[in-house]
Formats: C-alpha cells, structure tokens, sequence
C-alpha cells in the first residue's frame, strides 16, 4: 500500500510517497505525485483531477515506467511481510510503580483522579514496594534490561520508598546479571537541591509535568488550595534540567480544547532553556469541558504544521529542540516485534497499584475487571494477559490500510477500552492526530536530510 | 530518476529479525497517554535523534 501527502515547507508544497510495507519515502515532483495518486486510486480534488488529465501521454508513461522499476525493487506497492503474529506474554520486562496514589496538584484532566485512580489515598510501602521487583526479577525471562518507572499521583510524596526500592533492586540486579532503568514522572513541585542530586544520579529518564504558559498551566493545574504553581514548576524544572546536562529527561504537558494554540506551548517551553519537549492532546470524556472534540482536529492538524516549520527552522541553531512525536529514524528505529506489538501493557509491561494489585497499564489501575494478579500471589489472570497479546495491529481491521499502523504499533489500549467499551476498539480521533504528526515527522527528516 | 528521489529505501524490511525484546517500553517514556512506537530507539543501535544534533 502507498500513502500520498504533501507538506508544505517555506509556503512551497513537497510530495511524498510513502510505502507503508517497506517503509520507503519517496519525494516527488507534482505530476508523479498525481500519476502515482491515480495509479493507487487515491481521492483527488478537482483541481488535481484537472491536472491531471493536463498530462502529457508521454509524461505519464515515463513516469508510470519509474514507478513500476520501483515495484520490481520493492520500494513501492510491496507485500506485507507479516500476515499474523502472537506477542508472548510469558515474560515481564517493564513495571510502573505507583507510588502513592495522592497528589499535590489538582488537575481539571487528571485521569487518575486527583491522583487516587478512584481509590483511596494511599502510599506504597517498602515490603509491597520489594516484592514488586521480586515478581519482576522471577519473571523476565531472559531479558537483561528491565525497567520500572515510578508513577502517581506525585512519586515525590512517598520519596523514601522509592529510594529503598532502588537499593533493593540494584542489589537484587546485580545478582542475576540484569539491569534496570528507573524512570520518574513530577509535578516538579516537590523538586529541592538534594532530591535533584538523587534523581539526576539514579534515574536513568525523568519526566517533568509542565503545561507550557503560565496562562495555560495555572488555568488547568492548581494546587489543592485552588492556588497556582506555576513559578514554582517552571523554577524547578529549570533547576532541574541544568543539573541534568546529557542524561535523558522531558518536559511534558497536555493540551486541550483550552489551549489549541500548542505550538506556542511547545516553543515557550524551548525559550525557558528545554531542549527534549512532548505535550500530548488530553484525553476525556465527552462530557469533560476540556474534552478536545471533532471539530477541534483541523485546528490541531494547523497547529501541528505551524510547530513542525517552527521545529526545522529552531533545529539549526541555538534553540535545536527534540519535540516527542516528531523523532523518527528513517534507517533504523525499533524492530519488528516492537512495531507491530505496541507499547507492551499487559504481556511485558504491568502496572502496580500501592497495595501491590497488578493491572494491565498505569491506566487500568483500579479498574478490577482488568486485574490480573498481585506482588504476593504473583500473576494469576492469564486470560487478560492473552486477551492483550492477541490485540497486536495485525489484529485491528481498522489499521489494515493506516500508514502509521508500524509507528504507533496499533495505539493505546486504554484509550480504545475507554471509547468503544472494547480493547480492540478505534480511538479514531488518537488515529488522525497519530497520522497526521507521522507524515509531518517524516518531511522533516526529508528536509533536514537536505542539509 | 526524473520525477521521483528516493529519500529512504526499504527500511522496514531491513528488520527481518522478530527482535532481542530488549527495547524500552514505550509508556515509560514521555507520552503515558498515547502509544508510540516508531520514534523508539532500538536498545542495539541506539540511533536517536539526539546523536544526530551532536553529529552536527
């Protein structure tokens, strides 16, 4: 299958074909692009469909005869090289903590509730905290790096625990010939002078939650008093990210339907000195006031645009920025398994509550029809981890034809269980924005390829 | 070729191997409420973006 599309760079429009089975990306000029749009029976507009017919009979067998040598190659239209695939589920490799399920922010989107996942407010101990990396260890397998990410509510609440974890595992690790990578989402609020040591040396990936403008942030994040935080996250982050130099860490924040102008966030964030930059569209339900709509997705795709141009122009100086959802690597990038699996929740990657309860993914905490066992009776409901193995793309009829079906590894299950009631379901609002940053991503690898 | 460049060739196929299963699990990155994939760095190859800015 051959996806067409076209970026617009400079105010100038760029063709591309891109080869959803070979991962092959073609620029071409504007009368391949529409013999090609022809060719794969795409929609054309009727100004397109004009054009088209304006080409020369010679042009268009010139053109037809470099497409079909591209064929032979196997550079365009080529075969599926996988028809059916079974994740296994046999073993574990990525665990999220929750640390405690409080929070010291109150956010108006907060999936998890305030932090509590609809449960009481609690804290991880130490023992459940143990046992956790113990179910781990015993269930890898083979796999020599393991991960564990510390998540809430806010892990800085419940900071001695998460310290005690680390030694144990590290302790542990080391006995079996692995490793692990400990990763941390904050508020940043939290953040002083001796947990930013303690974090810059064990963590391996540090996530700072920040909106983005001030006006952004406070409008949505306030603190339990209804006041705003603002100044405090950003002074944090800040001190945060000179401490942090080379290791790896992100900026994070949410858009919604308040703040469609994202871009601006993403750049402001770039201003205060960040240089690794992810904001993600909110996810809610339909009744949610900040809830991001149908009609809101063109606004978004222009957004998406505006930043993309802004992000190839930044990139060639001072202000050189990584934005999340627009890193590809053309040439290499994850392996098979990997792209047509997902994101692993519930076969390699579990999520644990703070009384030690597992769930598929940090978002189906709390959620019992979806537990599948705890830190001390280890993993007993193999029916959900089956179910989730089975939901590979390969799997979804709806992501047959998609062009990003290989780089989104057929999306969030959560998001799909939350809009259609089914793990299998289509989150289709997730997909167009998925698509749409895809084919951005993939011009601008063009275009900086140029250089 | 005259009306077509080819900007990268056949980089899925290059995978044929299934995969060492050794790569990062993608929520444990930045996104957490979307799934992501393909900007994933392959724990092997380790080939991000950010390696590219230093070969700048």
């Amino acid at each position: 299958m051959v996806h067409t599309f076209t970026y617009k760079h400079n105010g100038k429009p760029l063709y591309f074909l891109w080869d959803i089975e070979s991962g092959s990306l073609l620029n071409v000029d504007y009368v391949a692009f529409l013999c090609a749009k022809n060719k794969y029976a795409k929609e054309m507009t009727s100004l397109e469909m004009e054009d088209y017919n304006a080409i020369s009979n010679e042009s268009k067998a010139e053109i037809l005869d470099e497409i079909l040598e591209l064929e032979k190659e196997g550079v365009l239209d080529a075969k599926p090289q996988y028809l059916t695939f079974n994740k296994s589920y046999k073993y574990l490799k990525a665990m999220c903590l929750h640390i405690c399920h409080d929070c010291n922010m109150r956010c108006e989107y907060c999936f998890a509730n305030e932090g509590t996942y609809n449960t009481e407010r609690d804290y991880m101990s130490l023992e459940v905290g143990k046992k956790a990396i113990d179910l781990l260890l015993a269930n890898c397998g083979i796999k020599k790096n393991l991960e564990v990410d510390f998540f809430g509510g806010e892990p800085l609440l419940n900071l001695d625990v998460v310290k005690g974890i680390v030694d144990y595992a590290k302790v542990e690790a080391e006995k079996r010939g692995k490793r692990f990578s400990f990763t941390m989402t904050t508020n940043c609020l939290l953040l002083n002078d001796d947990n930013i040591k303690w974090l810059n040396e064990e963590m391996d990936n540090v996530v700072l939650s920040i909106d983005g403008r001030r006006c952004v942030h406070d409008g949505v994040r306030k603190s339990p008093t209804g006041n705003p935080n603002f100044d405090v996250v950003l002074k944090n982050a800040i001190k945060f990210r000179k401490v942090r130099g080379d290791k790896r860490y992100y900026v994070r924040g949410t858009f919604t339907a308040k703040n469609l102008d994202f871009s601006e966030d993403i750049l402001y964030l770039n201003d205060q000195g960040f240089d690794q930059i992810s904001i993600e569209p909110v996810v809610l339900p339909n009744s949610h006031h900040l809830v991001i709509k149908d009609e809101h997705l063109p606004k978004i795709c222009e957004e998406y645009d505006k930043l993309a141009e802004s992000y190839i122009e930044r990139r060639k100086g001072e202000k050189w920025f990584n934005f999340f959802h627009y890193m590809i690597d053309l040439d290499h990038g994850p392996c098979v398994n990997k792209r047509l699996t997902g994101c692993g929740a519930g076969t390699e990657y579990v999520a644990v509550s703070p009384i030690g309860e597992i769930y598929p993914c940090h978002q189906f905490v709390g959620e019992k029809e979806y537990l599948i066992g705890s830190v001390y009776d280890g993993i007993v409901n193999e029916n959900i981890r089956e179910r989730f193995s089975k939901n590979t793309v390969l799997a979804k009829e709806h992501c047959t034809d998609c062009p990003a079906k290989y780089y989104c590894g057929g999306g969030c299950a959560a998001n799909a269980k939350n809009f259609t009631g089914k793990l299998e379901g289509q989150f289709e609002q997730g997909c167009i924005l998925t698509r749409k940053r895809l084919e951005n991503s993939l011009a601008i690898a063009y275009i900086e390829k140029q250089k | 070729m005259k009306h077509i460049e080819i900007v990268t060739k056949k980089s899925l196929t290059k995978n044929h191997e299934i995969g060492c299963g050794e790569c990062q699990a993608s929520c444990q990155s930045a996104c957490k409420t979307s799934c992501t994939v393909g900007n994933q760095a392959c724990a092997k190859e380790e080939k991000i973006n950010k390696t590219i800015k230093n070969e700048d």
